[in-house]
């Protein structure tokens, strides 16, 4: 505090006329603006004036990082003095489907250390692709005594030993979320680890774990934590065990069941039930793994309030989907899989009025030969039931233009449309003819679209459709399409607010790539792989634009003058230095 | 080249996703799988048949290590039990180079005009998350233990019919039964010799070593042993130094031998488990066979 005193002093006593021009003391400028929490408001308000930067910076207590390349930790922590909370974003977003090479960095142990000599009082992690190992986990955990809560999600690098460090010595610990991560699961011992006198625990998320963890230990931890409201399970407990904790715990807010299907006796099914029923401010439901369509009517009870359903674990049929969803009136965002088929989003339509987003995941994403899952007509019957549709994510086998355009008639306003045909190229069914003018109408018609992700057989015309009419678009996410690097080129001249683009196996080549030499700084990231981009495409690149991290991903055995992977983003901390061998800084 | 059955462990982990090396499905699901700390492990196990799946001669940088060993015998090297799926028409260009040869194979089912089973060949698509994949293999296994187990093989059979066999007094009819420890990961293993069968979880066990002591445990020390049984089974029951050999059905029905693919792509397939008198293994692996017999010299 004392130095922070001194600052503004001093900043007072050098610039009278700025005292004179504004008409607020420091703290009370430092006050308001420390009730402002979207970290693009701030960057806006930091732009200002000096004062205002001043002010911002002191009052920010969060920090949002979406490319941890961007900047380095030193530079954060010498902008930013008084930060509990970090969120940081590692690796491009293709590395979930594994077109990253594990080793490529995006390491937090670098960012640990600085923030253990900057930011002893740091309170939250939270991470999305970033590799981590039971070290900096460990470093962790003893480094910060006012550590209250981490968040991992999609991140790699780590074992239930590094979990095992957090719940060791995190004393005030009160979240702990595990998400979709690639961690090494050596058993469930972990969670013993929370010592007897610990209680504070609010949100324990421990679902992508396989081991079985000590039911008794995670009995008692739940029962002595009088405040949780997120807990989520893994699929080795029980439906007896479930029962068991939520007797313990039916202020649940957010609840992922274990396995949900064990043979239940009639007592004990009541009991389920009779549970269920307590959990009357449950707002959100997942797990349901391998869910038993006779054991799901004891869930309808605790459906009333909820608005979030991810059943994208439960292979559910449409029956069983249908007579769950009478029950979930309120419903904002679900989540399923589709061996609910067409029928089943039919009633996703007749049940969900308020429905928000919808996410359709492939049960079996690989079997082109069985015919099933989810068509165009299932996504034209949500649409038609639920007008306030701003978020899908689809993916089908088929699909057809006409549809799609009824459907974004039907459903103006979204925000994220991401559409998977799955098989690459595929033409409209019925027509036979490319997919170009579906997209076409989703961008004339939903003019707030700021997420797009296409699919299916498509021409440069789709590209042309984007650049021109789709003005609020952020993110686009583009395979197997395209003509000529005219199609880049209309999303890189159009498109004033972009800022990721990835694309893979696309025709898109050194004519596409620099057509975007000034937009890319404006934008977080560009992604290209297994395109027509040769190395002396990103060399001249590299060359013209000195602010960009050019970086190739070398392909063994590959021809030495294309370029297989292209990652660029705009860095303020210059090219990094951990780079392993196979990526080349250019 | 020794010719013995010797287990893989696991996935391939190591495979730098950026092998050229297609990826089928499973390929997919154990490169998920993988994780730093094991990958010495999981490829030092010496000469065994099969390699990371792959369908291709690629055996690049993370295969390096097979290559003292000698010939890879591949799944191409059993030409019965190739995945139909490389056998598609237009798709077996792709199976050379995931991504790359994309491009090309797109424009081969733009001619076609219908699906040609490319998404199965191509990596890190459809964009799926690595651990939702891995949810994945276990759904799409229950769902092929419903169609199998009913003993139907039409693929329009509806699924609601069987789920109703169930009641929440617990009774459940032997269908339902199995369609559950499908889920839970049990599968049936027969013995050539054995009338009664055992059940074995296979989510009980992450690699081919785990599973094979189980097994020997199961039937070395079974009911049974009154009846004549090789007591001596031998702790080898799957390196082809025994009179046996561990095969498993698959969930297209074609009888596999055990240890070629990555375990999590073998549990993600794998419909039940018979111990085979290797003299009926014919076959499944004719170059194994003939090595093998040269190598079996005690008796049983």
């Amino acid at each position: 505090m004392g130095s922070s005193e001194l600052k503004r002093s001093k900043d007072s006593v050098s610039s009278d006329e700025s005292a004179r021009r504004s008409s607020f003391p420091d703290e009370v400028l430092e006050r308001v603006l420390s009730l402002l929490k979207p970290h693009r408001d701030r960057s806006s308000v930091s732009l200002v004036c000096k004062d205002w930067y001043n002010a911002e910076r002191w009052s920010r207590t969060h920090v949002f990082i979406g490319n941890c390349y961007s900047v380095s930790p030193e530079i954060v922590a010498r902008r930013f003095p008084r930060i509990r909370s970090v969120t940081l974003k590692g690796k491009p977003r293709f590395s979930d489907f594994n077109l990253v090479p594990e080793n490529w960095g995006a390491d937090i142990h670098s960012w640990l250390v600085v923030f253990a000599a900057k930011y002893p009082f740091l309170e939250e992690l939270r991470l999305k692709r970033m590799a981590i190992s039971d070290e900096s986990l460990e470093f962790l955990a003893i480094s910060f005594p006012n550590f209250k809560a981490l968040s991992l999600l999609s991140c790699d690098g780590f074992s239930t030993n590094g979990l095992a460090a957090i719940a060791t010595h995190c004393k005030n610990l009160t979240e702990l979320d595990i998400q979709e991560n690639g961690v090494y699961d050596k058993g469930g011992s972990w969670l013993s680890c929370f010592p007897e006198s610990f209680t504070s625990l609010e949100v324990l998320n421990f679902a992508n774990l396989t081991s079985d963890i000590n039911f008794d230990a995670l009995e008692k931890l739940v029962g002595r934590c009088k405040s949780m409201r997120v807990l989520k399970l893994n699929r080795s407990v029980s439906l007896e065990q479930l029962q068991r904790l939520l007797v313990n715990a039916p202020r649940l807010a957010e609840l992922g069941t274990g396995s949900f299907s064990q043979e239940l006796t009639i007592r004990e099914y009541e009991e389920l039930e009779s549970t269920l029923s307590n959990c009357k401010i449950m707002h959100t439901l997942s797990g349901l793994w391998d869910a038993k369509g006779i054991y799901l009517p004891t869930l309808y009870p605790a459906c009333s309030n909820l608005t979030f359903l991810n059943l994208s674990y439960a292979a559910l049929q449409s029956v069983e989907l249908a007579k769950l969803l009478a029950h979930c009136p309120r419903l904002k965002r679900l989540w399923v899989l589709d061996t609910v088929e067409d029928k089943g989003l039919e009633a996703v339509g007749l049940n969900c009025p308020l429905l928000e987003e919808l996410r359709v995941f492939p049960a079996d994403p690989f079997d082109d030969e069985i015919v099933h899952g989810v068509t165009e007509a299932g996504f034209l019957a949500v649409s038609f039931g639920c007008p306030r549709l701003h978020y899908v994510l689809y993916f089908c086998r088929q699909m057809t233009n006409a549809a799609v355009a009824t459907i974004v008639q039907n459903c103006p306003d979204f925000t994220h449309f991401r559409l998977c045909i799955m098989n690459p190229g595929q033409p409209d069914y019925l027509t036979n003819e490319p997919m170009d003018e579906a997209f076409g109408a989703v961008v004339k018609t939903c003019t707030k679209l700021q997420r797009l992700s296409v699919s299916g057989l498509l021409t440069d015309l789709t590209f042309e459709y984007i650049g021109r009419y789709a003005k609020n678009l952020e993110t686009l996410s583009v395979a197997f399409a395209g003509r000529s690097d005219w199609g880049m080129q209309c999303v890189l001249g159009g498109c004033p607010k972009l800022r990721k683009l990835e694309i893979r196996d696309c025709p898109f080549g050194n004519a596409a790539l620099l057509s975007g030499l000034e937009k890319y700084e404006s934008m977080r990231s560009l992604w290209m792989s297994a395109c027509n981009v040769t190395m002396n495409g990103c060399r001249l690149l590299a060359r013209e634009m000195p602010r960009l991290n050019v970086e190739v991903m070398k392909e063994d055995g590959s021809d030495d003058t294309q370029a297989y992977k292209v990652y660029v983003y705009r860095s303020i901390a210059g090219p990094r230095r951990d780079a392993p061998p196979s990526v080349l800084t250019l | 080249m020794e010719g013995r059955l010797v287990l893989l462990g696991g996935g391939s982990s190591g495979v730098s996703t950026t092998e050229s090396a297609v990826l089928s499905k499973v390929e997919v699901v154990s490169e998920a799988c993988s994780y730093p700390a094991e990958s010495e492990l999981e490829l030092g196990l010496g000469l065994s048949l099969g390699g990371g799946g792959g369908s291709t001669g690629n055996t690049k940088a993370a295969n390096s290590s097979w290559g003292e060993c000698g010939r890879i015998l591949t799944a191409k090297d059993f030409p019965s039990v190739v995945s139909h799926r490389t056998n598609n028409g237009g798709s077996s260009s792709v199976a050379v180079s995931g991504t790359k040869r994309a491009a090309e194979t797109e424009s081969v089912s733009h001619d076609s005009g219908s699906p040609t089973g490319v998404s199965s060949q191509v990596v890190g698509w459809p964009p799926i998350r690595a651990y939702r994949m891995n949810s994945l293999v276990n759904q799409a296994k229950a769902q092929r233990g419903d169609e199998l187990e009913s003993g139907i093989g039409e693929k329009d059979k509806p699924k609601d019919a069987l789920k109703k066999k169930l009641d929440y007094n617990g009774k459940q009819t032997s269908s339902a039964t199995v369609n559950e420890k499908a889920y839970l990961g049990f599968v049936k293993v027969n013995m050539d010799g054995i009338p009664i069968g055992r059940k074995v979880d296979l989510n009980a066990h992450s690699s081919y070593e785990g599973l094979a002591q189980a097994l020997e445990d199961m039937f070395l020390r079974s009911a049974n042993s009154a009846e004549k049984e090789p007591l001596t089974m031998a702790s080898k029951l799957l390196d082809g130094s025994s009179e046996f050999v561990l095969t498993y059905e698959d969930k297209e029905g074609d009888w596999m031998l055990v240890g070629d693919v990555p375990w999590r792509m073998f549990v993600g397939s794998v419909r039940r488990l018979r111990i085979m008198r290797t003299s009926e293994a014919n076959g499944l692996a004719p170059r194994f066979n003939e090595s093998n017999d040269r190598q079996r010299s005690k008796p049983i």
